[in-house]
């Protein structure tokens, strides 16, 4: 008895400042094999009760080393790996590799080829926010948003597929313009598309936007400034639904969105519902600028000359692109040989994922779910 | 603006452009001021990148690499840095929170340590793993086998 007493008050007096194990204090692990985890991202939760006092993101799980790939394979054969990063927008990486390298041959893509790589890299910026919105909407509990952007997300699946017989990792750009010229009727089609997709925006923000359950569950949830998106280095849909004009389509015209019109849509609020709002307003826009390029298609080549063997003179180069998730970054050093001395991919998703822990304090464990989504991740690129 | 810098810090400051875009190469005992100064004076907010480079066969065998932007200006720059192998530098997430993943990454990949870092371990892989992978002594088909071993229950990942 007395035993237990001393150590009892031996316990006391070693008690730290702030308790080590509060009661109230839950460490919980969601993933890596969870649905609403959108891949195998692991999250370890401090809970107190439903409420998020923060976590803890474990990644890795789907790293396959593509940098160190890239130091081993000519430029050339390294082209169709960039896509099995965001391969739900894989002809975005593909530009992006494709004009970083052309920064390095010193060589410009000639204008038809610019003109069918605007095409088809906002084609994929459709199915890339498709995809985000069907299951981010079924992540909170809506289901049908998914059957309707899956349908309509084959569209445009079934273009890529007519023009370079992938769907999914298309391999579409090569370096100096293009592999392949547009298959018959490709304009045709593509107008018959946009024709076909305008009313279905309409159709998703009919089921959605006023929804009061979808409203409840994504107004003021996972709300970020903008100041703490800048100084976290977020991009893309994220920090323009803070109030930040910025997409790099506009602020460095790159491939030749200069020639078009468009409009940068921002949000003010910063929050889940906000992303929504912005997201639908780029497919729009994206629709947009699709109508101009195809209606202005030039004639001419495809492909600039570009030696056989590359070799680029010894140099460094760093270019990004707006892709669908934000800036997307090469960061390329030439020794002069044919294979690429160092690639550093910047991937826009890993360092967005890294504001996860400041949008989910203080929010409800299901509000993490929402907040994951609508951050738009995909793993392959975070772990690369 | 790097002319003014010249000014201030002397030879510690090689300008360089290549196809049309600015670096510069500085000194490593400066990297904690310039970046300050970057930050605050020049404005550049937002941290694009930190990644490093490899040369094994030069003295100083790494160049540590930081891409920023600054909104303000619609203006990015490159700063790089040699530094030793085992040599650390002062960590940047007190100037840019965005640098806390991605020094983890070049601690990761190259092995350097940053200091002052909130939580300086391994991102992409795992923790205990042997090795850093984008060094070039590394091998493309080399992997931790002993971890795999004992984690995996398997002879080889390959």
């Amino acid at each position: 008895m007395t035993d237990q007493h001393s150590s009892l008050s031996n316990l006391d007096l070693e008690t730290p400042e702030k308790p080590f194990l509060d009661a109230n204090e839950l460490v919980i692990n969601m993933g890596p094999q969870h649905p609403a985890t959108h891949g195998v991202l692991r999250v370890i939760l401090r809970l107190d009760g439903e409420k998020v006092l923060g976590l803890e993101c474990v990644i890795g799980y789907l790293h396959r080393g593509v940098e160190k790939i890239g130091e081993h394979r000519t430029y050339t054969m390294f082209n169709p790996y960039v896509d099995r990063m965001d391969y739900v927008a894989a002809v975005s990486n593909g530009l992006g590799y494709c004009e970083t390298v052309e920064k390095l041959l010193n060589v410009e893509a000639p204008q038809r080829a610019q003109h069918v790589r605007v095409i088809l890299t906002e084609l994929n910026r459709i199915a890339s926010h498709q995809l985000w919105l069907g299951t981010h909407a079924l992540d909170i509990g809506a289901i049908t948003p998914l059957f309707y952007t899956f349908r309509d997300r084959e569209e445009i699946l079934k273009i890529y597929e007519k023009y370079c017989g992938a769907r999914l990792t298309t391999h579409a750009f090569r370096i100096g313009g293009l592999q392949y010229e547009t298959y018959t009727g490709f304009e045709k089609e593509v107008k018959n598309f946009l024709d076909f997709f305008r009313p279905k925006i309409d159709e998703y923000e009919e089921l959605l936007t006023t929804n009061r359950i979808w409203v409840e569950r994504t107004k003021n949830v996972g709300t970020i400034s903008a100041e703490d998106c800048i100084a976290l280095g977020v991009t893309g849909p994220v920090l323009r639904a803070s109030g930040v004009k910025w997409d790099l389509r506009k602020a460095q015209p790159y491939a030749n969105y200069k020639n078009f019109d468009f409009e940068i849509p921002i949000g003010q609020n910063g929050d889940t519902y906000d992303r929504y709002l912005v997201r639908m307003a780029e497919m729009r826009q994206s629709v947009r600028i699709i109508e101009q390029a195809v209606g202005a298609l030039p004639e001419g080549p495809i492909m600039a000359k570009v030696p056989k063997v590359m070799k680029p003179a010894a140099g460094e180069v760093y270019h990004s692109i707006e892709a669908p998730k934000g800036e997307l970054g090469y960061f390329i050093v030439s020794d002069g040989s044919t294979q690429p001395y160092r690639v550093r991919v910047r991937p826009p998703s890993f360092v967005n994922l890294q504001a996860l822990d400041v949008m989910c304090r203080g929010q409800l464990v299901a509000d993490v779910i929402a907040v994951i989504g609508t951050l738009d991740i995909v793993l392959g690129e975070v772990d690369r | 603006m790097v002319a003014k810098f010249r000014g201030t810090y002397g030879s510690g400051i090689t300008p360089l452009t290549y196809a049309g875009q600015n670096y510069m190469a500085v000194d490593r005992s400066l990297i904690p001021e310039i970046l300050q100064v970057l930050r605050n004076e020049e404005r550049f907010d937002y941290c694009v990148d930190i990644t490093a480079v490899h040369y094994p066969k030069r003295e100083k065998q790494f160049d540590v690499v930081w891409i920023l932007y600054s909104f303000a200006r619609n203006e990015r720059i490159r700063v790089s840095a040699q530094i030793l192998d085992g040599e650390s530098l002062p960590s940047s997430v007190p100037i840019w929170p965005a640098a806390n993943w991605l020094e983890r990454e070049v601690y990761d990949m190259f092995g350097i340590k940053f200091d002052g870092h909130p939580d300086m371990k391994r991102i992409l892989l795992p923790e205990g793993w042997k090795g850093h992978p984008l060094r070039k002594d590394y091998g493309i088909l080399q992997q931790d086998n002993e971890w795999v071993q004992i984690n995996l229950g398997i002879e080889s990942g390959q």
